[in-house]
């Protein structure tokens, strides 16, 4: 698209008329690749900048205000993170986050890893569609996904009702819904698609001469697996833990539907400044708390995966 | 592969039997919803009671289901459109032109698909209060956008670096201009990706629940329409049935979209 008007261009700087702007914005043009690049891109640079950048400034400002009744006071003042700082609260609910977030990680990545090891090394005919058989539930929506949770786990739901009609249970079991398990175990299952894929994509490169190599050097099966797979695998593993970590951490839709009062999480707070409360300045404290230790979590996945990468060469 | 047979890829029965074993347990508890949904008792609970399909017929006479269910779609067909052509323009800028700080770009489209939803939708809730719009389908829709580019353009760009500038150049040199060169050489190359991006955004902004949740105005979509449906016990036997179209459909159209995505690039 971009090329027709090149093309134009072209023509233009070739005719030797005395040079206007235009011409020379063109010529400009025709020579900076980079630029040609940018206006190619520039649509998608302005939706993401309408989307994403804007908002998220004025999201900062409005952190900077306060409530004053129903509406706010404009005034820039740090009173909002202060508070959110002392009131044990909002340090509680957050770091409650992590930690469940960090239990889905850590048990969502241990259960892929043995199958994007069996994809990577055992399949060898259809790979694409177990990779595609694999992903497929994490591409529907995600609210009904974790609906499914609810009426599974739920006190009268296919467990309870399940073991109780089987006669394995007298009465329902009440810590299966509502509860930090119910949290861990709906966000790992609905989030297994995005481990899988980083875990298959670092294990496939692994290099299988490598292996015959520990082999013949006389390394059993374990110990190959823990000197060679695992070690070079770990970019995968650590990414895919990233990607699992960070966009849990400010859920709303599965501890607001499967978690119930004991397991709310900073998402849902967040929500209910800016719906009940109606707090919107300090829900968007909160948020921009979120995205600080968002980025400096990400930092050190970074960091960690700089070590990896060095241990590795 | 020369390397079939060897120790390294004899079949491991108990890694095997782990594998089937993870796919059913990523499957299962997606189909107890249409499981239930067929069921006559208006409890979602063993032992069934009866085969019925009472409350699929109930959905059918529903005015409030049907306008959430065109409003999703509306939404959804311009946001996949819009979101392709973005995702196009970017993948092909990406991949044909030395752009300094290319690497940081594509974090920044990426980004969407770490930062948790909610953070995105308070932030565009906060700008459209602030400029005086009213949210409406068009501040969904905008939602949508910023969740569906990072998927557009990962389908999009593996398309546009799979093929050979060179058949470009040739189509420059046999006196082809840029805009037809596009059309003739690169758009029927990337074409397959273009299909599965427009029916992997349709169906993510058809699905799409926080964006929606913060930015909906009086019309809800279908998933807002879901949730608000969630807080009454007795309507959960349709809102089983309403899931359990919608599973149906997004599953078929992720699974074409895969299989065309992936057409011709592995395998």
């Amino acid at each position: 698209m971009a090329d027709t008007s090149i093309s134009q261009e072209q023509s233009q700087t070739r005719s030797a008329r005395p040079k206007t702007v235009r011409d020379r914005i063109a010529s400009k043009l025709y020579k900076s690749e980079s630029l040609r690049g940018y206006l190619l891109m520039s649509p998608t640079l302005l939706i993401l900048t309408i989307g994403i950048i804007i908002p998220f400034f004025i999201l900062v400002m409005i952190s900077l205000w306060t409530r004053d009744g129903f509406a706010f006071d404009t005034t820039l003042t740090l009173a909002n993170y202060f508070e959110a700082a002392e009131r044990p609260i909002y340090g509680a609910l957050m770091q409650r986050s992590f930690w469940i977030s960090g239990l889905a990680t850590f048990f969502t990545v241990l259960l892929c890893y043995p199958m994007a090891y069996y994809v990577a090394f055992h399949v060898h005919r259809n790979k694409m569609m177990w990779i595609i058989l694999m992903t497929l539930p994490f591409w529907t929506s995600y609210l009904l996904r974790v609906f499914a949770w609810k009426v599974i786990l739920g006190y009268e739901g296919v467990i309870n009702s399940g073991f109780m009609s089987l006669g394995w249970i007298e009465a329902p079991m009440e810590f299966l819904l509502y509860s930090q398990t119910a949290v861990v175990i709906t966000l790992a299952h609905a989030w297994a698609a995005f481990a899988i894929l980083p875990l298959y994509v670092s294990l496939e490169k692994i290099d299988k001469s490598l292996l015959e190599a520990a082999t013949d050097l006389g390394d059993g099966p374990v110990a190959r697996f823990f000197r060679i797979t695992l070690p070079l695998s770990m970019p995968g593993v650590i990414a895919a833990s990233f990607l699992i970590f960070i966009p849990t951490t400010g859920d709303y839709i599965t501890p607001a539907l499967v978690g119930g009062p004991d397991a709310m999480m900073i998402g849902n707070l967040v929500q209910k400044q800016f719906g009940p409360i109606n707090n919107w300045p300090m829900g968007a404290t909160l948020s921009i708390a979120l995205v600080a230790w968002i980025s400096a979590i990400g930092l050190v996945f970074l960091w960690l995966t700089r070590k990896a990468q060095e241990k590795l060469t | 592969m020369s390397d079939r047979g060897t120790y390294i890829k004899r079949p491991n029965r108990p890694l095997q039997f782990y594998a089937i074993l993870f796919l059913i347990v990523l499957y299962v508890p997606v189909l107890f919803i249409p499981l239930f949904s067929f069921n006559s008792s208006i409890y979602v609970r063993f032992p069934l009671e009866g085969m019925t399909l009472q409350w699929y017929q109930e959905l059918w006479e529903r005015d409030s289901m049907w306008a959430a269910l065109y409003n999703s779609i509306k939404v959804g067909i311009v946001v996949a459109i819009i979101s392709t052509i973005l995702g196009v323009v970017a993948a092909r800028a990406i991949t044909r032109y030395r752009l300094p700080g290319r690497s940081a770009l594509v974090t920044f489209i990426m980004m969407p698909l770490v930062i948790p939803g909610i953070i995105f939708g308070v932030a565009l809730l906060v700008l459209m209060s602030q400029l005086g719009v009213p949210l409406s389908l068009y501040t969904v829709g905008l939602g949508h956008l910023i969740v569906c580019m990072p998927f557009a353009v990962a389908t999009l760009l593996p398309r546009f670096e799979g093929f050979d500038p060179s058949m470009e150049e040739a189509s420059a040199d046999l006196g082809e201009n840029g805009w037809w060169t596009f059309w003739r050489v690169t758009f029927p190359i990337v074409f397959p990706g273009v299909v599965a991006s427009l029916l992997l955004t349709f169906t993510i902004s058809f699905d799409e629940f926080i964006m929606a949740f913060f930015l909906t105005g009086t019309d809800p979509t279908l998933p807002i329409y879901i949730w608000g449906q969630l807080r009454f016990p007795r309507e959960f036997p349709a809102v089983l049935a309403l899931s359990s179209l919608i599973l149906f459909v997004s599953f078929i159209l992720v699974f074409v979209a895969q299989r065309i995505g992936r057409m011709g690039l592995e395998d």
